[in-house]
C-alpha cells in the first residue's frame, strides 16, 4: 500500500500539505479513487441500516390495525426518510463507491480525471445526509413523501420540506460533481486500445447513469429552488391561489424522477452482464445488445415521466402518448433478460454467493418489470395508483434488482478491494434468507394493493381484512433484517479471520480489474495494460486450440501483467492528497442552515467554501519534490 | 464549480490529467462541455417555468407595465460586449501578452459587473412600481429566472477577477491561455442564455390579462 512515497511540499499553499498516505486521518485527506470508493460504500451501507430500520419501523406499524405504535405524523416523517435514504443516501451512493472504486481499475486508468473533486463529491454527499437527518432534532423531518408533491410540500407549517429541498440540493451537489467526474474518466481516461466497445458492460452502464445524472439532476435542482422559493420567501410557482399549478412540480420532479430510477437500476445491470458470464464461463450474450439497448433505456428514459402522473388529469392524448412509450421502454430491458439467459445458457455454471445473487436479481427484477408493464395501461394503472401494488413493483426492481445486483457486486468484487473473500456458505444462506424475506415482504403487497390498500396510510380498520397479508409482510421483513445483519457478521468474520494466501483472480474472471494485485497498489497498474479485445484479460489467459476448439491456457509469459519497468511505480506521480475538498464542501450545509436561520450564517458558509476553492486553485494536483 | 476552471494545469509537476487522453481533448475542457450541457437543463427547466406562466399572474404589475425595453437593451449590449473582449483576452493569451490579456479580462469583468449593477437597478425600480418576489407569478418567475442568471455572471466575474489576480501574483502557467479559455467557455455560455432570456421574458410580448 505505502510503496509510493508522496514528498512533502514548501510552504506554497494556505494549509500545510497533509502528506499522510496510510492512516486513520488519511482517510479525511485522500484524493484515492479506491479509498474514496471505499467510503462511499461504507457510508451508503450505513444510511442502508438507517432506512432498514425505519422499513422496520413501518411494518411494525402496519403490523396490526388500528396500531398505535406510530402517530400520523412519525409515520409520514418515517415512510419520507425511508424513501429518501435509501434512493438518495444509499442506492445512488453505493453506485458511486462501486463506479470510483472500479471504473478507472477496469478501464486500465491510475485515478479518476479530476480525484481532488472526487473527493468534494464524497464529502458532500456525506455532508447532505447528516445536514438531511439533522432535521429529526431540529423540529421535523421531511414528511411529504420523495416526491414531495406540492401544494402538500410547500405548506406543510413543520420545517420538515425545507430541509428535503436544501439537503437534496447539497446531495446534488454531490451527484452533479461526482458524475461530470465519472464520465469524463470514462470517456478521456481510457488504456491504450481500451475502445469504447472494448469497455466492460459495467463501465459502459456507469457512463449511461453519469450522462442521465448530467441530464437530469439540473431539473430536479430547480424545481427544489422552485419549492424553497416558496416556503421561504413566498414566491407563487405551486400556489393555486396565485395562478400557480402544482401540476408543474410533478412534471419536474419526475422529468427527473423517471431517469433516477434508471440511475438507480442501471448500475445493477453492469454488475449482472460482469458476474453472468464470469460464473457461466462464457462471454456476455450479445455484449453490443446490452450495451445499446442500455443506451436506449437512457434516452427513452427521458420519455415516460407522466406515467407517473396518469391520475392527475392530462387527458386522454398525453396518457396514451406516455403510456405507448413506457410500454417501449420495456423492449430494450427485455432484450437484457434473454441477452443475459442467453450467457448463462449452455454455461459452465458455477453457482457462488455472487452469481446467486444476480441470478436472483435478475429473477426478481423480472416480476417487477412485469408488473410495471401493467402500469402502463392506463386504465388498469387507474385502477393501481396510489395502491400498494405499485409499492410492490418498485420494490421488485429496486430491491430485487439494484440491492441484489449491489450484494452480487459486494461478494463478487470483495476479493478485489480488500483481498480476502466473504464467506461463501455464510453468502449463500444470506440469499437464501433475503429472497425468501423479501418475497414474503413485498410480495403480498400485490394482493393488499389490488384489494384498494392504499400507500403512505399509517393505519387501517381491521375491517377491511387487510391483517394477514400485511402480518406476513412485516415477518418478511424482518427475515430481510435478519439476512442484512448476516451479512455484516459475514463482514467481520472475513476480516476477523488471519488473511490466506491472496488469490489474485479469485474467480478466473474477465476484465481488467483483475489483472492487478488485490487489493491493488495505491497506482492500480505498474504499467497500464495494452487492451487487444473485450474481456481482454481472458483473452490473455486463455486461447482457443486450433484443432479441438476448445479453450486452452494461454503459454506462460504471454501476460504482461507484472511487467515492472517502473521499479514498483517509485516512478508515478500520483495526485497528492489534499485538505480543501472536505473544507469547501464543509461550506455547503453551513449555506443550507443559513438559509434556514440567518444570514449570517449563510456568509459563513460561503466564506469557508469560497476560501476551500481558492486554497484549492492554488494547490498544484501534485505536490512538489 | 469555479475550481474547474481555475485550477491552475500543474507547472511543475507532470500531471497525468492533461496527458495523452483518450479523446485528445483535456480533462478539463471536457468537464467543462459536460457542465455547460447540464446547465442548458438547469436554464431550460427555468425558462419553461416562465413560459409556462407567462400571462397567467392575476394581479399587477404585469410585465408591460414595469419593463422599461430600452434600459435592458443597453444592459444586454453591454454583457454582450463582453464576449468580445473575452475574446480578446484568449487572443492575447494565446500570443503570451500578459498586460494586455490582463486589461481584458478587467473589461470583461468591468462589463459583467456593469450588466449586475444594471440588474440590481432594475430590480429595486421594479419592487418600487410594485412588484416583488411573491407579488405574482409574473414577479416570482422574473426574479428568479434572471436572478439566476445574475448569480451566474457573478460567478463569471468572480473566475475572471481570480485569473487576473492569479496572473499578477505570478500563479498561471505560462501559457495561460488554457484557463483563460476555460472561463471563456462559461462566460460565453451565459452570454448566451440571456439572449434567450432577453428575446423570451423582454421581447415577445406577454398577452394581457385576461378580465377578471
Amino acid at each position: 500500500m505505502a510503496s509510493v512515497s508522496v514528498p512533502a511540499t514548501g510552504g506554497r499553499g494556505l494549509l500545510r500539505r497533509p502528506t499522510a498516505i496510510t492512516g486513520f486521518w488519511s482517510w479525511f485527506t485522500t484524493v484515492d479513487h479506491k479509498k474514496i470508493g471505499i467510503m462511499y460504500g461504507v457510508v451508503a451501507f450505513f444510511f442502508f441500516i438507517i432506512g432498514g430500520l425505519e422499513a422496520l419501523l413501518i411494518r411494525a406499524q402496519l403490523a396490526q390495525p388500528d396500531s398505535t405504535l406510530l402517530n400520523a405524523d412519525e409515520y409520514n416523517q418515517i415512510f419520507t426518510m425511508h424513501g429518501l435514504t435509501m434512493v438518495f443516501l444509499f442506492v445512488m451512493p453505493m453506485s458511486s463507491a462501486l463506479f470510483n472504486y472500479l471504473i478507472p481499475l477496469m478501464i486500465g486508468a491510475r485515478d479518476v480525471a479530476f480525484p481532488r473533486i472526487n473527493a468534494y463529491s464524497f464529502w458532500a454527499f456525506l455532508f447532505g445526509g447528516i445536514f438531511l437527518y439533522s432535521s429529526f432534532l431540529l423540529g421535523g423531518a421531511p414528511n411529504g413523501g420523495w416526491f414531495g408533491y406540492a401544494p402538500n410540500s410547500t405548506t406543510d407549517p413543520s420545517i420538515g420540506m425545507t430541509f428535503y429541498a436544501i439537503g437534496l440540493l447539497i446531495t446534488g451537489v454531490a451527484s452533479t460533481t461526482g458524475a461530470v467526474n465519472l464520465a469524463v474518466t470514462v470517456i478521456n481516461m481510457r488504456a491504450p486500445g481500451m475502445t469504447l466497445f472494448r469497455m466492460p458492460v459495467f463501465v459502459w452502464m456507469g457512463l449511461v447513469v453519469q450522462f442521465l445524472l448530467v441530464f437530469s439532476l439540473p431539473i430536479i435542482t430547480i424545481a427544489l429552488f422552485q419549492l424553497l422559493f416558496d416556503r421561504r420567501w413566498d414566491t407563487a410557482f405551486f400556489d393555486p391561489t396565485r395562478g400557480g399549478d402544482p401540476i408543474l412540480w410533478q412534471h419536474l420532479f419526475w422529468l427527473f424522477g423517471h431517469p433516477e430510477v434508471y440511475i438507480l437500476i442501471l448500475p445493477a445491470f453492469g454488475i449482472f452482464s460482469e458476474v453472468l458470464p464470469v460464473f457461466s464461463r462464457k462471454p456476455l450474450f450479445g455484449y453490443q445488445f446490452v450495451v445499446f439497448s442500455g443506451i436506449a433505456i437512457g434516452f427513452i428514459g427521458f420519455g415516460v415521466w407522466a406515467h407517473h402522473m396518469f391520475a392527475a388529469g392530462l387527458g386522454p392524448v398525453a396518457n396514451t402518448a406516455f403510456g405507448v412509450s413506457t410500454a417501449i421502454i420495456a423492449v430494450p430491458t427485455g432484450i437484457k433478460i434473454f441477452n443475459w439467459m442467453g450467457t448463462m445458457y449452455g454455461g459452465d455454471i458455477r453457482f457462488t454467493s455472487a452469481m446467486l445473487y444476480s441470478v436472483g436479481g435478475v429473477a426478481m427484477f423480472v416480476i417487477g418489470g412485469l408488473s410495471g408493464v401493467t402500469h402502463a395501461i392506463v386504465p388498469s394503472d387507474y385502477q393501481q395508483t396510489d395502491t400498494y401494488y405499485i409499492v410492490a413493483h418498485f420494490h421488485y426492481v429496486l430491491f430485487g434488482g439494484a440491492i441484489f445486483g449491489i450484494f452480487s457486486g459486494f461478494y463478487y468484487w470483495w476479493p478485489k478491494a480488500f483481498g480476502r473473500r466473504l464467506g461463501e456458505a455464510a453468502g449463500k444462506l444470506q440469499f437464501w434468507l433475503l429472497i425468501i424475506g423479501f418475497n414474503l415482504a413485498f410480495g403480498p403487497m400485490h394482493i393488499l394493493g389490488l384489494q384498494g390498500m392504499i400507500r403512505r396510510e399509517y393505519t387501517y380498520p381491521e375491517t377491511l381484512g387487510l391483517t394477514f397479508w400485511n402480518q406476513v409482510s412485516t415477518v418478511g421483513a424482518f427475515l430481510i433484517a435478519l439476512a442484512v445483519l448476516m451479512f455484516i457478521v459475514n463482514v467481520i468474520r472475513t476480516h476477523l479471520k488471519p488473511r490466506a494466501e491472496i488469490v489474485e483472480d479469485p474467480w478466473d474472471a474477465r476484465t481488467l480489474e483483475w489483472m492487478t494485485t488485490s487489493p491493488p497498489p495505491v497506482h492500480n497498474f505498474d504499467e497500464i495494460p495494452t487492451v487487444h479485445s473485450l474481456d481482454e484479460f481472458w483473452h490473455r489467459k486463455y486461447v482457443e486450440d486450433e484443432r479441438t476448439g476448445r479453450l486452452v491456457p494461454a503459454q506462460a509469459g504471454a501476460s504482461d501483467a507484472h511487467d515492472d519497468p517502473h521499479g514498483g511505480g517509485h516512478a508515478i506521480h500520483l495526485p497528492s492528497p489534499s485538505y480543501w475538498p472536505i473544507v469547501s464542501s464543509l461550506g455547503l450545509p453551513i449555506i443550507g442552515y443559513g438559509v434556514l436561520y440567518s444570514w449570517w450564517l449563510f456568509g459563513l458558509g460561503a466564506l469557508i467554501a469560497l476560501v476551500g476553492f481558492y486554497g484549492w486553485a492554488f494547490e498544484p494536483s501534485v505536490a512538489e519534490e | 464549480m469555479a475550481d474547474l476552471a481555475i485550477t491552475p494545469p500543474s507547472g511543475t509537476a507532470p500531471a497525468h490529467d492533461e496527458h495523452a487522453t483518450s479523446t485528445g481533448l483535456p480533462n478539463t475542457k471536457l468537464a467543462m462541455w459536460v457542465f455547460l450541457a447540464s446547465e442548458c437543463m438547469l436554464f431550460g427547466a427555468l425558462i419553461s417555468t416562465y413560459v409556462l406562466y407567462r400571462g397567467a399572474s392575476d394581479v399587477g404589475p404585469y410585465p408591460d407595465d414595469v419593463f422599461d425595453i430600452p434600459y435592458t437593451s443597453v444592459s444586454s449590449f453591454v454583457l454582450l460586449a463582453s464576449s468580445l473582449t473575452m475574446v480578446l483576452a484568449l487572443a492575447a493569451a494565446q500570443k503570451r501578452d500578459v498586460s494586455r490579456m490582463r486589461l481584458w479580462l478587467l473589461s470583461t469583468a468591468l462589463l459583467g459587473l456593469t450588466f449586475v449593477a444594471g440588474q440590481v437597478y432594475e430590480f429595486t425600480v421594479f419592487y418600487d412600481e410594485g412588484l416583488s418576489i411573491s407579488t405574482n407569478l409574473f414577479g416570482t418567475t422574473f426574479y428568479v429566472l434572471t436572478g439566476f442568471h445574475g448569480v451566474h455572471v457573478t460567478f463569471g466575474i468572480l473566475m475572471l477577477l481570480s485569473l487576473v489576480g492569479f496572473s499578477a501574483a505570478d500563479r498561471l502557467p505560462d501559457d495561460a491561455a488554457f484557463p483563460v479559455e476555460m472561463v471563456g467557455l462559461y462566460w460565453h455560455f451565459v452570454d448566451i442564455v440571456w439572449i434567450i432570456i432577453f428575446t423570451v421574458v423582454y421581447l415577445i410580448p406577454t398577452p394581457a390579462p385576461a378580465p377578471v
